[in-house]
């Protein structure tokens, strides 16, 4: 028995083969989009999330000028309210489902495979399929502006009853998730089967880079609470059509219930967008302080940490819903927990540049500026966490100001850090150091002159979702949408030193940067199409 | 075993039960997705037990009240106050007294009446809120027309009463209580199919 196994493994290899000397052979047929669309290399796939998520994060962000345009002065100039409250969402859903979570399966597509030595993801052709359901996901959900009614406006947390009372945008926005929860799915099965199954020889789990490390946590919990969104969205489309009552009162359904649901997704997905981050932060800073990552183990049990947590601490956002204190005491502290493998991750970074040789080249500046901003941003996570303050706060422009100091400031700072350390992997050309440090520069100054404001607005009393505000609020609202408009702005340059790198520039060596570590710089710059055919040997 | 070539070999040999392990992790992947998506789907029965074990939502059901007749506090009264509303229905819905004084312990009974307005039988549900919320707790219903349904054929008027009783722990800086009802159309329970569907907009 043992043996005929044995037989077909061997049988299956030889087939392989054969199989795998046609695709070379088709790979180089296809030219221009057919390319594209046919294509199963982690590294293709790899660019298309990338270029991808980078136009929806245009998108998005023309959506934020739109919010912040209204809100430039007190009274309605630009769009009707209801239009409003359809730029707010829209900016939400795009930026959260279209710009930062492919953007990470993009990086994940181009790294993992590098760094751990295996010569693709485990399942290409689901991967090229995990990438072309995003299009048509991102489609619907512009497209939902020009159905009667507009967009859905009921916010990215997709509240019940307002989504059960919608306009045909709602529908399309709930497929539009369906859609791009497969994907995220797809995308993450085949993440944790590549890092389980495709590692070196010699690449124990505990000798794993920081970035295949937090990416294989991160795909655990989108396998976990992906499919509880697709639930709820699924139950509200029934309320809207067949007349179930789930989130419906009069038959019997409850719309509190819908956060509790929505929740238990959504506060693991936080935990997915940020994850990755520290992951690629966990790369920058040893490399520009040239010494090895401090507490490589207690970053992996931290990361770990965070993600179990996160699955008990939801019903935080809901503590003006009306729970007993007893629930609210338990959420609280179970918030306040987080706030320790955070600490310990926070800490170690720190730990690693203590005493290095630090340089400050942009992927270095991104690193730092996301590790003090992203800081700023766990501070008033907190703060939120108490309570009696949260009452206060609740749907104010103090949250607001808190999840976009860890959302832009963490996430995005982290995958601006990211694409400078690898684009000259990437692409073999070093990108222009100076517009890069101008890029970081305004970026930063601009982002905090955006956000900063929002905290006392909200102290003060502004609530979050609305066109319109009281006089007293006028002058830090100039002030924050002055600075939106000039960290817009600001991302064009992002997008020329991306275009200016792959269209050519000082070549780039293997190794790319002095202190760089893992299996990555082992390979010329830009990779072969097919790296690690035979498995790299690890220490 | 350390030149590539025969490394090379060992690698590509793994390929076929590597493929098999793939498939493997694959699947057991693919259930926990599922069991997951189920998972979302078990929140809300689980979700609705908790709340009737910690009684945290029962408007809907009959409170359970102690012994009665021995609790009365006739040292204060408490106003009662009654605000009806009826959402997209097309019915007529009052409450026959104004407002009622009542002392806590004492059991009490109101009277509501509908009507139903329109030309189709129509079913519909009362949800009850309270102002101040606090007092929602202390306010025990016995009997309501809301623990169940109510269909009125078209024309018809229906006089319903609650039975309730005002906790004694009720504190005492509260004085009144406003006891609100909002009737909603039950949908997908219309009586009479072969009517128009309601303009729901």
């Amino acid at each position: 028995m043992a043996h005929s196994t044995a037989d077909a493994a061997v049988a299956g290899h030889a087939h392989d083969h054969h199989d795998h000397a046609h695709d070379d052979h088709a790979h180089a047929a296809p030219s221009g989009f057919m390319r594209w669309l046919t294509t199963t290399n982690h590294k293709d796939i790899g660019t298309m999330y990338l270029w991808f998520s980078l136009t929806m994060f245009f998108v998005g962000g023309v959506l934020a000028l739109g919010i912040r345009a209204e809100l430039f002065k007190p009274g309605l100039q630009l769009w009707h309210p209801e239009f409003f409250n359809q730029l707010t969402t829209m900016h939400g859903l795009i930026m959260v489902f279209g710009a930062i979570m492919p953007a990470f399966v993009g990086f994940a597509n181009w790294l993992v495979p590098l760094q751990i030595g295996a010569p693709d993801m485990a399942f290409a052709r689901m991967n090229n399929w995990s990438f072309w359901l995003l299009p048509p996901a991102a489609t619907l959900l512009v497209v939902s502006f020009f159905v009667p009614g507009g967009a859905t406006a009921a916010g990215w947390t997709l509240y019940a009853p307002l989504t059960t009372q919608m306009g045909p945008g709602m529908d399309l926005a709930i497929f539009a998730l369906h859609i791009l929860g497969a994907s995220s799915i797809m995308g993450s099965i085949n993440i944790v089967v590549t890092i389980l199954n495709m590692r070196a020889p010699g690449m124990t789990l505990m000798k794993m880079p920081m970035f295949v490390w937090t990416w294989l946590i991160t795909a655990y919990l989108l396998i976990a609470v992906m499919p509880v969104l697709a639930g709820a969205i699924t139950m509200t489309l029934t309320d809207r059509h067949f007349g179930t009552a789930f989130f419906n009162a009069a038959g019997g359904g409850d719309p509190v219930m819908f956060q509790h649901v929505f929740w238990f997704f959504g506060h693991p997905e936080v935990y997915i967008m940020i994850l990755p981050a520290f992951g690629i932060v966990s790369h920058v800073i040893p490399a520009f302080a040239r010494k090895p990552l401090f507490g490589y183990s207690s970053m992996v049990y931290a990361t770990s940490s965070i993600a179990i947590l996160s699955f008990i601490v939801w019903a935080h956002h809901m503590f003006v819903v009306g729970m007993p204190a007893a629930g609210v005491l338990f959420f609280m502290y179970a918030t306040v927990l987080i706030a320790v493998p955070t600490g310990v991750k926070v800490f170690n970074w720190l730990a690693t540049m203590w005493r290095g040789s630090m340089t400050f080249e942009t992927p270095m500046l991104f690193a730092v500026g996301f590790l003090f901003v992203f800081t700023m941003g766990g501070f008033t996570g907190l703060i939120c966490a108490i309570a009696p303050i949260d009452l206060q706060i609740q749907d104010t422009y103090y949250v607001v100001a808190h999840f976009h100091y860890v959302l832009v400031a963490g996430s995005l700072f982290a995958m601006f850090s990211g694409a400078y350390f690898w684009l000259p992997k990437w692409t073999g050309h070093m990108y222009d150091e100076t517009l890069g440090k101008w890029h970081f520069w305004l970026s930063i100054i601009f982002f905090n002159v955006t956000f900063f404001p929002m905290h006392f607005l909200g102290l003060a009393g502004m609530p979050r979702r609305i066109p319109d505000y009281n006089i007293q609020f006028a002058d830090f609202n100039m002030l924050a949408t002055i600075g939106a408009f000039g960290f817009g702005l600001s991302q064009l340059v992002f997008l020329y030193t991306v275009l200016k790198c792959i269209r050519g520039g000082e070549k780039a060596t293997a190794q790319v940067w002095e202190g760089a570590e893992g299996l990555e710089w082992t390979l010329s710059s830009p990779p072969p199409y097919h790296s690690f055919e035979v498995p790299p040997q690890v220490k | 075993m350390s030149n590539p070539a025969s490394l090379a070999v060992s690698g590509l040999a793994l390929g076929g039960a590597r493929k098999a392990l793939n498939r493997q992790v694959l699947i057991r992947l693919l259930v926990v997705t599922v069991l997951m998506f189920g998972f979302g789907f078990a929140l809300i029965p689980f979700y609705e037990k908790i709340c009737q074990v910690t009684g945290l939502r029962s408007i809907l059901q009959a409170d359970h009240v102690g012994p009665i007749n021995t609790q009365v506090d006739v040292t204060r009264s408490v106003g009662i106050e009654f605000d009806t509303n009826s959402r997209a229905i097309g019915w007529g819905f009052r409450a026959l007294a104004g407002g009622l004084s009542v002392h806590p312990g004492e059991v009490q009974q109101a009277v509501f009446e509908v009507r139903n307005d329109s030309a189709r039988a129509v079913t519909g549900q009362a949800i009850p809120s309270y102002g101040p919320a606090l007092a929602a707790q202390y306010f025990k219903k016995i009997e309501c027309f809301c623990f169940t349904q109510q269909t009125l054929q078209p024309g018809e008027v229906r006089q319903m009463p609650v039975v309730f009783v005002v906790d004694p722990e009720l504190p005492k800086s509260i004085a009144t209580i406003t006891l609100s009802f909002t009737f909603f159309e039950v949908e997908g329970a219309r009586v009479l199919p072969s009517t128009q569907p309601a303009n729901r907009s």
